[in-house]
């Protein structure tokens, strides 16, 4: 299987996109606003993640939650039979009002996803702006969303798959790209 | 998991994990300042109630509610069970009006069952005289799991009276089947026959039975359901059987006091014990909210295609 992305890639990509949400923010109390919501399950390491580099270039500590979307998906009950998607649990331990929100997720590729996140976090309060992280953008969108930060962008089929393998779920981080 | 929700017999191991974990993601949401998601929107849910009950109709309903399942719940004093119409004539007429979950609460053993064959809806058992209750149960179990990290090995006494008693038949499978070490213990009059080969212990003596306890399960006295008289008087129940906190004090040091309610103080718990710092009873009515939901939702997928 193709690897789009190694380790030594992701960490930089990482590192990358670290410094250009500092950089977005650069206005005085702009970092203080800042809370990282990564998507159950690849985008919770990698929200992590960010928040760690964040802390080692300034120090500051920026609040993780991570968020399960299962409840909120439009495809649930569209089918008669067929077990249930596994529900997990939403962990948001501070409030997000006024605060801007960083949405952490793996692959962006219809958007629906995202659309299910917007609505969920919607439910915990009124945040001042929800900017959207993604490590991969793969196109294909079937709903009016945009990434703020992209890791990188890769064109694909819609036949393809796209495997994100992080060292925290998968042992190994690498991005792979199913023909 | 199946169609409908009927007791904790046809549940395997898996299946009840399952809830319990379900149950877990749940109860966040109801300590969301909304506490509303949207994954029943368009659901109809029919609560369809031939008893009293206040915690297990309630919690039904907000469990329903917090899904965002539109609710309707028939309490049958007001309804035409009054001019004489059967369960089964009842039940078909709400099934036309295609509803997309029934909950059902009846004094006869196997009238879910009975709902079952005949409705197109799932059923989900709300109790079902003395046959099970089985969210009950799984409440009961999650609220265990939840201080005891497991259930497996756990010693867990039941004391009270057996013979009436849904919260046992469905707590006696569950317990087992998640291999709890099960204990039960009450007037001879209202141990059931043959118990002990359920796989469960029998005590007549309550302070034998909770030695070394790691939860001690209070069952309420069901006056309503006792056509003879099984203990020669409230007063001497209290006095051999009654949890008191000389009582507990044989339990190990960090046992839990649960009662599925409602509670006769006085008579199976005293009312320092049910307001003392091991009991646990008010936890189990907020859990029950969280696995009725996790129920809720994984019915309304419906039947796995390989059942």
């Amino acid at each position: 299987m193709p690897v789009v992305m190694d380790a030594d890639r992701m960490g930089r990509t990482l590192m990358r996109i670290a410094h250009e949400i500092l950089e977005r923010n650069a206005a005085p109390g702009g970092v203080d606003e800042l809370a990282l919501v990564g998507i159950r399950t690849r985008g919770v390491p990698l929200a992590r993640r960010i928040a760690q580099i964040i802390r080692e270039i300034n120090q500051h500590e920026v609040p993780t939650g991570m968020l399960d979307i299962t409840l909120y998906r439009d495809d649930l009950m569209r089918h008669a039979v067929g077990p249930q998607p596994l529900v997990r649990r939403t962990e948001i331990p501070f409030s997000i009002d006024d605060k801007r929100i960083l949405l952490v997720d793996d692959v962006l590729y219809t958007g629906r996803t995202i659309r299910a996140a917007l609505d969920a976090l919607i439910d915990f309060g009124r945040p001042k702006a929800i900017q959207l992280i993604v490590l991969v953008d793969r196109g294909h969108r079937e709903l009016p969303i945009k990434a703020d930060y992209v890791g990188k962008n890769l064109p694909t089929s819609s036949s393809q798959s796209v495997q994100v393998h992080l060292m925290e779920i998968d042992g190994r981080d690498e991005v792979e790209i199913e023909p | 998991m199946k169609k409908d929700l009927l007791g904790i017999g046809d549940l395997s191991a898996e299946e009840i994990h399952l809830i319990l974990d379900t149950a877990e993601a749940m109860r966040e949401i109801g300590q969301r300042p909304i506490k509303k998601v949207p994954t029943l929107r368009g659901k109809t849910v029919v609560n369809l109630f031939y008893e009293p009950s206040t915690r297990t109709r309630t919690s039904f309903e907000i469990a329903e509610k917090r899904l965002s399942a539109d609710t309707l719940n028939i309490a049958v004093a007001t309804s035409s069970v009054m001019k004489g119409e059967t369960l089964v004539d009842t039940a078909m007429n709400i099934d036309a009006m295609a509803p997309d979950m029934i909950v059902l609460r009846h004094p006869s053993s196997g009238a879910c069952h009975l709902l079952s064959r005949i409705c197109q809806s799932p059923i989900i058992n709300a109790g079902d005289g003395l046959h099970e209750h089985p969210t009950q149960a799984l409440l009961d179990a999650f609220t265990i799991r939840e201080h005891k990290q497991r259930i497996e090995g756990l010693k867990v006494v039941i004391v009270g009276d057996l013979m009436h008693s849904r919260v046992l038949r469905s707590n006696m499978l569950l317990l087992t089947k998640l291999g709890a070490e099960l204990w039960v213990s009450g007037p001879p009059t209202l141990v059931p026959v043959g118990i002990e080969r359920l796989g469960v212990r029998v005590s007549t003596s309550v302070d034998a039975a909770v030695e070394g306890a790691d939860v001690i399960m209070m069952l309420r006295i069901q006056h309503e359901r006792m056509q003879t008289a099984f203990v020669p008087s409230l007063r001497e129940y209290y006095n051999l059987f009654g949890m008191t906190a000389a009582r507990v004090a044989h339990a190990k040091p960090d046992v839990i006091i649960m009662h599925p309610g409602p509670m006769n103080r006085g008579v199976e718990i005293a009312s320092d014990v049910a307001d003392g710092p091991y009991s646990v009873i008010l936890e189990q009515v907020a859990n029950g909210v969280a696995v009725r939901m996790a129920v809720l939702y994984l019915l309304a997928g419906g039947a796995e295609e390989a059942d």
